[in-house]
């Protein structure tokens, strides 16, 4: 097998891409390409892994314009005329080369109000939870995000954009909206129906079509308008 | 390969998923949805035409027999089938449990706008 | 856009769908009869189910069609916040005022 002409972003939002020479090998991965590039050509090269396997999402890059997971993006399923471009996640702030600043995306995960706020204590009996009333199985269909941001990365309304809270903060927040165990949802819903919130969504599904764990925040999404919707004409939000 | 100013560009062999059907059909419900609020005015105007007088309006439509307005006249029916079934699609989206098929409704939606259009041209002729 | 922004968008949506449809055969079979002002008006002029028909059509489509001008300012441009309220008012208050013109035009004896 050949050489792939790897073209890598370096430097910050200044920055630009400069190619690199790394042989082709039978079972290579994109973040397998990376770690060659750092070990054997440029030390220098900052990005970041942590499993390889596919379960953590901290390796998530831009390949070939589109976000994925690189340790889970085999080079031939994406090596065109020997050529490939990885840069950094899009939509986010750039630290260095392929490491981007995911603050703003937690930050708006806070702001979504994505975050669980338990009726019960340590001290109270576990509550039993049915896992085939109809909101449990609504969460469980949205439960599985880790966080990589690749659907934020995808979303053009995350782009165009700067207030919306994006597809992963909304995704969870659909999840609590459905647990019967929080007591948050007066004012995450409120969180929701503001500016920025899911009525900013267009239904691209960018975000269902690169979500590495195939979960579906346009849905989510869509249940989070049908609830806001109804509070709203039921007078419970401004 | 110097990259622009300010943000990586995009991959050069690849359109990432700005090709995707589900965002062409975004793009083209915008932009109809965008023609047919700059069209809109000029409707209104041209029926207003007849506090003028009748033959005021009557002078405009005679006008619209013109070949290239017809065209121009299939290219809105085109536009507003098109943003009325991509709207339908939405509707249905936001206010029903999800269901899959949204690639063949909007090439189901496309099918339809060409078709009505064509046919408006053709009885139009 | 926020939920109030959103509410009237799609009411004003659902609102015009069967109003679309209605609008659409209308224009299918006047243009097929050959479009003549004396046709129109001789459907319209008098006619309080037409006047209701279009005045509801002008007002919803002006609503749709100002918030929706409006979301496409707000992530197409650089405009924001009262810039887009006085956007979104314009062109809303500029549909109603030329539709209902247009329908009193075609309906008032």
């Amino acid at each position: 097998m050949g050489d792939i002409a790897v073209s890598l972003w370096r430097g910050n939002a200044d920055g630009s891409y400069q190619v690199y020479r790394v042989p082709q090998r039978d079972n290579q991965t994109v973040l397998d390409v990376v770690t060659w590039v750092q070990r054997n050509l440029d030390p220098t090269l900052a990005y970041r892994f942590a499993c390889r396997v596919g379960m953590c999402g901290s390796c998530a890059m831009t390949v070939n314009g589109r976000p994925r997971w690189t340790c889970r993006t085999h080079t031939t399923k994406v090596i065109k005329d020997g050529r490939l471009e990885i840069g950094p996640l899009a939509n986010l702030p750039i630290i260095k080369d392929l490491a981007c600043d995911l603050r703003p995306f937690f930050e708006k995960w806070q702001k979504a109000r994505a975050v669980f706020s338990p009726r019960l204590t340590r001290q109270d009996a576990i509550e039993r939870i049915a896992p085939t009333t109809t909101p449990r199985l609504a969460a469980d269909a949205a439960i599985e995000c880790i966080n990589c941001a690749v659907c934020y990365a995808a979303c053009d309304t995350v782009r165009w954009n700067a207030d919306y809270l994006g597809p992963a903060a909304l995704n969870r927040a659909w999840t609590l909206v459905n647990d019967v165990r929080d007591t948050g949802n007066s004012q995450r819903l409120a969180a929701v129906a503001a500016a920025g919130g899911c009525h900013s969504c267009h239904s691209h599904q960018s975000c269902q079509q690169h979500c590495p764990n195939a979960l579906n925040p346009t849905a989510s999404i869509a249940g989070l308008k049908r609830h806001t919707m109804q509070a709203y004409l039921r007078g419970e939000l401004e | 390969m110097n990259g622009k100013r300010g943000r990586p560009q995009r991959a050069p062999n690849s359109g990432g998923h700005r090709r995707d059907p589900l965002w062409v059909a975004a793009l083209l419900h915008r932009i109809s949805g965008l023609a047919l609020a700059a069209f809109l005015p000029l409707h209104f105007l041209v029926f207003a035409l007849v506090l003028k007088s009748e033959a005021a309006l009557e002078g405009f439509l005679r006008w619209t027999t013109n070949p290239a307005v017809k065209l121009a006249e299939m290219g809105l029916v085109f536009l507003l089938t098109l943003h009325l079934l991509g709207g339908i699609r939405i509707l249905l989206l936001e206010n029903l449990p999800w269901f899959a098929g949204h690639k063949q409704l909007v090439a189901g939606a496309l099918l339809t706008a060409s078709m009505l259009a064509l046919v408006f041209l053709v009885r139009a002729a | 856009m926020n939920v109030r922004l959103y509410v009237l968008q799609r009411v004003s949506a659902a609102v015009m769908a069967p109003l679309l449809l209605i609008h659409l055969g209308v224009i299918f079979y006047a243009s097929n009869r050959g479009l003549s002002a004396a046709d129109i008006l001789a459907r319209t002029r008098g006619s309080p189910l037409w006047g209701a028909f279009y005045a509801t059509f002008v007002v919803a489509a002006a609503t749709h069609a100002a918030i929706g001008v409006r979301v496409v300012a707000s992530e197409w441009t650089r405009w924001h916040g009262a810039a887009l309220e006085r956007l979104m008012w314009a062109c809303g208050l500029l549909l109603v005022a030329l539709g209902l013109t247009a329908v009193a035009a075609v309906v008032l004896v």
